[in-house]
């Protein structure tokens, strides 16, 4: 073993290796894949990517924090609500909806015989409002839930139990309120942002480059969280939590900050979803999509940042791939996949990269593995 | 909202509801049974119950195609077969399943939430490629159709009363198991000090298994049950279990007289304001007073007293 004092390796912002990582996760996704794939696929890849927000805030409240939450579906569709809603009321304008017997609002709460925009739709017809609650909504929203569990030392499994009934309820409720809501279809037919067609390949172009550049910038924060010292007290509320405790730390203050931090990061990923697919719909908010989103960062790595977001990738290709060919096959293979994943490799593919891939690096390079990154070592318990 | 009925139709409704309200019970506690003894008693969380129920639902749809094409003398019985059956499946699925996955991640509870889920995904396929993708009912027997009126406009089913019976049945039994047998008490023993446990001379691996076994079983009979009052789709399971998780969170997980209380607290709430408003804002308003008070009561409305 290897006693190593605090050197600058540990406090700097990136090691070498994960600069070389982020390196390559910025040119597959700005430079690669943008010059191999046509627009569709470009397009399908923009909207797996959103989905690697959600991964990205896991990896954060879930790997480090070791706090699962089953509901980040709820953040993912809070945000895409959010803007899908500004960009209803634009599709919505008085003469695009002239024939419907009250001009001027959507055409689902036309259809619901309502005669006049709920209250809470009326600060989305302002995009900076817009943009601001997108962020704003999901994470005082996960502020409430997070305040309200952890102070009351709610954790582990009743908190994943709770965030899922959060979710069930929050897809009732859509599903349900059809007139506020547009009901089990969503919020569908949005066509421009700000005057500027969103449904055309080059407005789709531009927006994956948006999605991209803004995944790298929260990989970057959420990097930045997890070099700093708060991502240490994290990590350290994972392993021992009552010793953070009594170390004087606010264990509950700290849990908070990374759920809704986690769920800005989703909110974030929902709305960019709206703008790239062009609609939105309870189908992402309840428990299944939720909990595909947990399996994505448990196929990647919940331990690493990067991990998130191949492994992001890597399902949805192979749920696409399998699913336009043999869609029985594909449900026996997601199954598998999540019984293999926590089974055999529990950290992931990051984790197969640790355990096996880097150790031989080392040899090949001649460096004494004590050199490299170690080798994250067990799953949190809880 | 009482305004518009009078006395004599608000009480019926009531009791109407309210006998809607036990079936719901009854159901949600058989659910929450085998799912006490899984999650209460060895901290797994199965997200594949509801699809250990459906596989007991299915069964009993085989045996009730089965005697009404070659065994017809005996269809007035058949539920009593189709329900040992069903225990059996879903028991025997279970054992196998604590085998090849479970009894590996005992210390990562929420690990087993991922590897169930996976497991419940695979199920569901599988009963979609095997039994088609269509919901199946039973045919019931003659005796259990019909209803008992009890005035004139309060009508009870049949059916309905058999379920609840068969509820308060099983119930009795897994009470009497776990508080009173030798086997209830090696798996409570089990559950507080697994090494202590083992240094007596209890075999803690068997213990688990038949432990998560039983627990399926039950679930199966719950399944069997379920028939009798809705169809069954291979996707059917997935609709109760986080309800099914709600009761047991909510009653104390560890506590059988707290998962009856939370059962029927649940589904009369349920039940009476489905009546008033609409099912789906019952529903939430449900949902969110339990989570309201598990906020309140993390531990749940019953909890044991043990020294941690």
């Amino acid at each position: 073993m290897v006693i190593r004092s605090k050197s600058a390796d540990d406090t700097a912002f990136m090691k070498p290796l994960e600069v070389v990582s982020i390196l390559i996760v910025a040119a597959l996704i700005l430079v690669v894949l943008p010059a191999t794939l046509d627009a569709f696929r470009l397009n399908l890849v923009g909207k797996y990517l959103t989905y690697a927000f959600v991964a990205l805030g896991l990896v954060l409240c879930w790997g480090f924090g070791g706090i699962l939450s089953l509901g980040q579906g709820i953040f993912f569709g809070l945000g895409g609500y959010c803007m899908a809603m500004y960009l209803k009321l634009e599709a919505s304008s008085v003469e695009n909806t002239k024939i419907q017997s009250t001009p001027g609002i959507p055409d689902f709460m036309d259809w619901n015989q309502l005669t006049e925009l709920p209250f809470f739709w009326l600060p989305f017809k302002s995009l900076t409002l817009t943009l601001i609650l997108i962020i704003a909504v999901p994470t005082l929203f996960a502020f409430f839930i997070g305040a309200a569990m952890f102070k009351r030392r709610v954790g582990g499994v009743y908190f994943a139990i709770i965030t899922q009934a959060i979710a069930a309820i929050l897809t009732i409720l859509i599903v349900g309120r059809q007139g506020y809501t547009g009901g089990i279809n969503g919020i569908t037919d949005l066509r421009t942002l700000q005057g500027w067609d969103i449904r055309t390949d080059s407005a789709k172009q531009i927006l994956y480059f948006v999605n991209g550049g803004l995944l790298i910038a929260c990989i970057l924060l959420a990097q930045y969280v997890k070099r700093s010292k708060l991502g240490r007290v994290l990590v350290a509320m994972r392993d021992k939590e009552d010793r953070v405790r009594f170390s004087g730390y606010s264990v509950a203050n700290f849990k908070i900050f990374a759920f809704c931090l986690a769920a800005a990061f989703a909110a974030i990923g929902g709305a960019m979803f709206t703008l790239q697919v062009g609609f939105m719909s309870p189908s992402f908010v309840g428990i299944v999509p939720s909990i595909e989103m947990v399996i994505y960062t448990a196929v990647g790595g919940r331990l690493s940042l990067f991990g998130a977001v191949y492994g992001t990738l890597l399902v949805n290709v192979a749920k696409t791939a399998f699913s336009e060919s043999f869609p029985e096959l594909w449900l026996f293979g997601l199954g598998a996949l999540f019984i293999a994943v926590v089974m055999v490799f529990p950290n992931g593919l990051a984790g197969i990269y640790h355990s096996y891939v880097a150790p031989l690096v080392a040899r090949l390079t001649r460096r004494r593995p004590a050199e490299t990154e170690q080798p994250l070592q067990g799953a949190p318990a809880e | 909202m009482f305004g518009d009925y009078s006395l004599g139709e608000l009480t019926s409704i009531f009791v109407m509801q309210g006998f809607a309200g036990l079936i719901l019970f009854s159901v949600f506690l058989l659910m929450a049974l085998g799912l006490a003894i899984i999650f209460g008693q060895m901290g797994v969380i199965n997200m594949a119950h509801g699809e250990f129920m459906i596989l007991g639902a299915y069964v009993t749809w085989m045996c009730s195609t089965f005697f009404h094409s070659y065994l017809p003398a005996l269809v007035p019985i058949y539920f009593f077969i189709a329900m040992i059956l069903a225990f059996l499946a879903s028991g025997a699925l279970g054992v196998a399943v604590e085998w090849l996955m479970i009894r590996r991640l005992y210390k990562r509870p929420l690990d087993t939430l991922l590897a169930t889920w996976g497991l419940s995904l695979i199920l569901q396929q599988f009963y979609r490629s095997v039994f088609g993708p269509r919901e199946v009912g039973v045919e019931l027997p003659q005796w259990m159709l019909g209803s008992l009126p009890v005035t004139d406009v309060i009508e009870i089913q049949i059916n309905g009363l058999f379920v609840m019976a068969l509820t308060t049945i099983i119930t009795i039994a897994v009470a009497v198991m776990m508080y009173r047998s030798r086997w209830g008490m090696q798996v409570r023993a089990v559950v507080q000090n697994r090494v202590m446990a083992g240094a007596v001379g209890i075999n803690t691996e068997k213990v688990d298994r038949y432990t998560f076994g039983i627990g399926c079983g039950i679930a199966g009979i719950a399944g069997s049950a379920f028939t009798m009052i809705g169809s069954t789709g291979p996707t059917a399971g997935q609709l109760y279990i986080v309800d099914t998780f709600l009761v047991v969170v909510f009653g104390g997980a560890a506590s059988l007289a707290g998962t009856i209380a939370s059962a029927f607290t649940i589904s009369q709430a349920q039940s009476i304001m489905e009546f008033f408003l609409s099912g789906s804002i019952a529903k939430v308003l449900t949902l969110l007073a339990v989570v309201g008070i598990l906020m309140l009561r993390p531990q749940g409305l019953f909890v044991l007293k043990v020294r941690r």
